[in-house]
């Protein structure tokens, strides 16, 4: 087997006795752990988001994402069946696909034209039997020996996810029942794309994985959320994990906010230094479309994914590593195929409220960058993730917890061994 | 108008930034993958003064970030009068961003895409798109291209 040992490994992340309410700081810098990583947990029993089946629609219509930090292809073929496989050329490793996406009848490798259909199977090699009865490939060279390499594909609610594993679970075991009751809620619908970009960070994915399952911040750092009411953990809400405590949602229900003010006031903290008033109160304006009265969910899928609904705004993302200290969040902003032209109207001016510009969000970019640079000489040092107490439970009634982070690393130890 | 825009927010005069805009002008940022699409949700969306005004507020008081200024270099200035009385225009920018600490780099670089009227005698944006030519943006973006 390639890559380090586990006993090594072990050495070098030096986990506390404690357990996952304690994290080393190393975990965030250490490139032997990035690449551990890179083959243990984003090549381990996990499945990766790709894309949405909208993204393809027709045959031969691709994208070129990534798992982890490897490229990978997502392709309709001549069955409708959507293909995942590694874009590398079996030949000598070239990139395949070099387009970011496209339409195409099937792939072919610039360097040597070697060619790919759409499932990712050799059919045909260039010169194979050489010019003038000269050169060419021996006679034993066989051409199903060699492949694009396949991942499995599953989809779910039109979101393609896949593994490198065989041996990972079924993708509705991975998520589990409460995971999948969420994203149905916010996804389960035909869904339309309004919008993408990405948000490069200059933390480890980690960082910024941490954050996103961090109820406790939200209404700390988050002046603008706070400051209009639109969240505080006063809040009716709670948090939601899958069984093995690898995924999270953390949600919540405005209507229900009873206490807020004294409770926030009293303690005067930061985020209600102002009382703000919008200039252009259209920026909030919102329907309720949900009929549980979730005002805002935040899930996130074991490692990197994330399904967001704040009001009407729903998103993905995807935080891809970059190396041990950088990653690049992909945003997919959504909507809905029925939507009316006011509703289609409100998920847009909602949209300030999210993505690297985003009025709550944008603090999100920052932060996991102060962390890397305050952190990276401590590696020996750890975080104290206690709020809520030191297991990795539910939690009914209150947000004002770190369980979904200690969820995280619960995963993130079974994967990587350590 | 263009070149008072791009030192009005270099000089970190934001407050004034909404005053280039009519009432009920348009503000966005798309990437240009979101653009070319046809996709309608970008990185800022303004539909309103007002929104705007919101903006300023926000990143003055709310917003947390790592201070930090812009210089914008705005070129190929192109503005052709419509059939409407109003004026198409396009111009080339490219910003650099310094940060408190001094780390410098090119943080955007793309195409304004305006549409410019005349209110009281004064030319105003009815609607000013930046379009930018990366899908990426690092960190954050708070103040207004």
């Amino acid at each position: 087997m390639d890559g380090m040992a586990s006993e090594r490994l072990k050495e070098i992340v030096n986990w506390p006795g404690q357990g996952v309410h304690r994290v080393p700081y190393r975990v965030y810098t250490d490139p032997d752990v990035y690449a551990e990583e890179q083959r243990r947990l984003f090549r381990g029993p996990v499945w990766n988001f790709i894309g949405m089946a909208l993204e393809v629609p027709e045959t031969g219509c691709f994208v070129t994402r990534y798992v982890g930090d490897t490229p990978v292809v997502m392709v309709r073929d001549e069955d409708g069946a959507i293909n995942v496989m590694a874009n590398r050329c079996a030949h000598r490793g070239n990139l395949v696909c070099t387009q970011s996406c496209g339409r195409a009848e099937h792939f072919t490798c610039v360097y040597h034209n070697w060619i790919y259909d759409l499932k990712g199977a050799l059919t045909s090699v260039a010169f194979r039997r050489g010019v003038g009865g000269k050169g060419g490939m021996p006679d034993d060279f066989d051409m199903a020996d060699h492949r694009m390499p396949a991942l499995r594909a599953e989809t779910f609610c039109g979101m393609v996810f896949a593994t490198f594993d065989a041996a990972a679970p079924s993708l509705t075991d991975y998520l589990g029942d409460e995971m999948r009751d969420n994203i149905e809620r916010v996804v389960g619908r035909r869904m339309t794309l309004l919008g993408t970009y990405s948000q490069y960070m200059p933390n480890s994915w980690k960082l910024y994985m941490e954050n996103v399952r961090d109820s406790y911040h939200a209404s700390l750092l988050h002046m603008f959320q706070a400051s209009f009411g639109i969240n505080r953990l006063t809040m009716d809400g709670g948090i939601r994990l899958s069984d093995d405590g690898w995924h999270h949602v953390s949600y919540s229900k405005e209507a229900t906010d009873k206490d807020g003010e004294a409770t926030y006031s009293g303690k005067k903290l930061r985020a209600m230094d102002h009382g703000f008033a919008l200039a252009d109160p259209s920026l909030i304006d919102r329907w309720p479309e949900f009929g549980c009265g979730t005002t805002l969910a935040i899930q996130s899928v074991f490692p990197n994914f994330i399904v967001q609904q704040i009001y009407n705004s729903i998103a993905l993302r995807l935080c891809v590593p970059r190396g041990p200290e950088e990653c690049e969040l992909m945003w997919w902003v959504l909507g809905a195929e029925d939507d009316t032209p006011e509703q289609h109207e409100i998920r847009i001016r909602q949209s300030n409220m999210i993505g690297p510009g985003g009025l709550i969000s944008m603090e999100d970019g920052v932060v996991g960058g102060w962390v890397q640079r305050a952190t990276r000489r401590d590696g020996d040092a750890t975080t104290i993730l206690e709020m809520g107490g030191r297991d990795v439970a539910p939690s009914q009634g209150s947000r004002a917890t770190e369980t979904s982070i200690r969820g995280f690393w619960t995963g993130w130890r079974a994967t990587m061994g350590v | 108008m263009i070149r008072d825009y791009a030192h009005c927010i270099d000089d970190d005069r934001l407050e004034d930034w909404p005053g280039f805009f009519v009432e009920k002008g348009i503000y966005r940022i798309v990437t240009r993958e979101t653009f070319e699409r046809g996709m309608p949700v970008g990185v800022m969306t303004c539909t309103s003064r007002g929104m705007m005004q919101d903006r300023v507020l926000s990143l003055r008081q709310a917003n947390i970030y790592e201070p930090h200024v812009y210089r914008h270099l705005i070129s190929a200035i192109s503005v052709q009068p419509d059939d409407s009385g109003a004026w198409t225009g396009r111009t080339s920018f490219a910003v650099i961003r310094t940060m408190q600490e001094g780390a410098m780099s090119i943080f955007a670089a793309g195409r304004y895409l305006d549409r410019i009227v005349l209110e009281d005698g004064a030319p105003r944006f009815a609607e000013r798109v930046a379009v930018l030519d990366s899908r990426r943006i690092d960190t954050l973006i708070v103040i207004p291209l």
